[in-house]
């Protein structure tokens, strides 16, 4: 917000800059706001590490059945605590990162210090240092690396490319015993592919920041399922990448009003 | 081998929600033949003698003074997880009954579990999940924050095997790491994982974001954290307890809590599990319970119940017991 429109780019013959909250630029129509002579700007080094960040609290959330265990906890029929209620492992377990930008390297810094092992997908491989210093294996082949994962986190930005990146190939691809990890953007996943992925177990479980709508319409299937934790885009959602964003956008927006190199146009 | 008879064991019962897990009994059975408590009651004459080891799965059979006088032959008890709290020790130790834990792999997971208590505290992710499948949402507000783990500062109280691998995490997330410990770390374990020493906890309290306890219970521990070591903490602080719930003066925490003296709890141990359903730290906003499962995966059980069954046979052999538990 503000919703940008042709009507108010009219109205605003001296705009020379929208300073972007955030690294997400797919809500923008760039093409139009180009034709102004306007130039955009995110903030990527704001929200790399809360991100990544969320990621991690995800995958460990949804292993170890997190919010279920709370709600045993708390319920007011709890008699005891059954011993036989288990969840998965991260340990030595096998994450795919889908999407190797500066988040999905930060999930990988954090994840190897789980003793993950760490496939990757992405548009380019990384120079071999920086696969060394996380251990991360590249994946030419994204289908290599949804059958080999025990959890696949989506770290792409949206783009038509990877408008519905996973599908019901991609989740049939992965394991039954694998979970996804979403903190891209709700779009880049086939929503009802994964609905019926998860009800037939075809996949063990989900843990979404995103989705598409945010929210979702109160009687959609994602929220009656029992194997799926959503959160509601709180990716970056933290007092300190608040300032952080904010002193970011300004300073892009400084830089393109003094004429100065711009630290991140879009 | 022929005619060699398997070593009798005791266990309280298989499957529900507390016994032996059912498909642990075909890799127990080809070491020992079980018998259940329900068994030796109704056999007592003949099975009292031939039990020669107990295996406590999740603190049952429960173990008196009435069973050690009526299993002579008894040797040991293998017992699951690293805490012995439960256990008296002494008792066992003057029946000349061997005591066994398993240490050391349980440490992954629980500090797994910490971190994601820590994680899940700070990003408010349970009231997150709770708006986000409300009937009651219509929108997602602007200005709902969590706090940041990545470059805070986490105070590890007790670093052993659990508290080293909690540092061992956190320094991927480029946490400042301090903690304390009866005996410091040497240099290089320091310095692997960036850990700071503080001598004395106090220093510890005042300067973290996050408080770890990963302490064992011993009486030296019990209370470690009351009122005093509370009002130490930052008022923005977190404590997380992945110990036992008698580390922590659990009246004084919910006092805390309640008068904003700290942020937030998130607690795996509480006393007792469950605690009472109407006990005030289950209605406060700013806690997170999970239900003491800081080893609850697949995996590490069966890790669990094979290092059980290693003690159990060392100790029936006469060698030295692995994970042996000494007073």
């Amino acid at each position: 917000r503000p919703t940008i429109d042709r009507e108010l780019l009219e109205s605003l013959p001296n705009l020379k800059v929208i300073g972007n909250s955030g690294v997400g630029v797919d809500h923008l129509d760039l093409k139009m706001i180009s034709k102004f002579g306007v130039k955009v700007t995110n903030t990527p080094r704001a929200v790399a590490d809360p991100t990544a960040d969320i990621g991690m609290a995800l995958m460990l959330a949804s292993a170890r059945r997190l919010v279920e265990g709370c709600q045993i906890a708390v319920s007011p029929e709890t008699k005891h605590f059954a011993v036989d209620w288990l969840g998965v492992e991260l340990t030595g377990a096998t994450l795919g990162i889908i999407g190797m930008g500066s988040i999905g390297y930060k999930v990988a810094r954090r994840a190897t210090a789980f003793d993950m092992r760490i496939l990757y997908h992405n548009r380019n491989r990384r120079r071999k240092e920086e696969e060394e210093a996380v251990g991360a294996h590249y994946c030419e082949k994204m289908e290599d690396l949804l059958q080999q994962s025990d959890f696949v986190m989506l770290v792409v930005n949206l783009t038509p490319e990877t408008h519905k990146l996973i599908g019901k190939k991609e989740l049939e691809l992965m394991k039954p015993t694998a979970t996804l990890i979403n903190i891209s953007r709700g779009a880049v996943i086939d929503q009802d592919a994964l609905v019926e992925a998860l009800q037939n177990k075809v996949i063990r479980a989900a843990a979404l920041d995103v989705t598409y709508p945010e929210p979702l319409p109160r009687d959609h299937p994602l929220l009656k399922l029992n194997n799926i934790i959503i959160t509601p885009h709180i990716g970056t959602a933290t007092v300190q990448a608040l300032h952080m964003m904010a002193e970011e956008a300004i300073a892009n927006m400084l830089a393109v009003l003094n004429g100065q190199p711009i630290p991140s146009e879009v | 081998m022929e005619g060699q008879e398997l070593p009798y064991v005791l266990i309280d019962c298989i499957g529900g929600k507390h016994g032996v897990y059912e498909d642990h009994v075909e890799f127990l059975e080809k070491h020992f033949h079980l018998v259940t408590m329900k068994e030796y009651l109704e056999n007592k004459k003949f099975l009292s003698k031939k039990i020669r080891a107990i295996y406590m799965w999740y603190h049952k059979p429960v173990i008196n003074e009435e069973l050690l006088q009526s299993l002579p032959n008894l040797k040991i008890v293998a017992n699951s997880g690293v805490g012995i709290d439960h256990l008296d020790l002494k008792l066992l130790s003057s029946y000349g009954v061997k005591v066994s834990n398993t240490p050391f792999v349980v440490s992954t997971d629980t500090a797994d579990l910490g971190m994601a208590l820590m994680l899940a505290s700070s990003r408010r992710l349970v009231e997150g999940y709770q708006m986000a499948v409300s009937p009651d949402t219509e929108y997602f507000p602007a200005d709902w924050v969590g706090a940041e783990v990545s470059g805070a500062t986490l105070g590890i109280v007790g670093m052993g095997n659990i508290g080293y691998k909690v540092a061992e995490r956190a320094k991927a997330f480029e946490m400042k790491i301090l903690y304390h410990n009866r005996n410091q770390r040497n240099k290089e374990e320091e310095s692997s994982v960036g850990a700071i020493y503080c001598k004395k906890i106090d220093d510890l309290l005042r300067q973290s974001d996050f408080v770890l306890l990963s302490v064992n219970l011993t009486p030296q521990t019990c209370r470690l954290i009351g009122k005093r070591e509370l009002e130490l903490m930052k008022p923005t602080a977190t404590l997380i307890n992945i110990s036992r719930g008698l580390v922590v003066d659990q009246d004084a925490l919910v006092e805390a809590l309640q008068n904003r003296v700290i942020k937030a709890a998130a607690l795996d141990v509480t006393y007792p599990e469950p605690l009472p359903r109407d006990h005030p730290l289950l209605q406060l906003r700013n806690v997170v319970i999970t239900p003491h499962i800081g080893s609850a995966t697949k995996k590490t059980r069966r890790l669990m119940m094979e290092n059980m069954t290693d003690s159990i046979e060392a100790g029936l052999a006469g060698l030295p017991v692995p994970n042996e538990v000494l007073l």
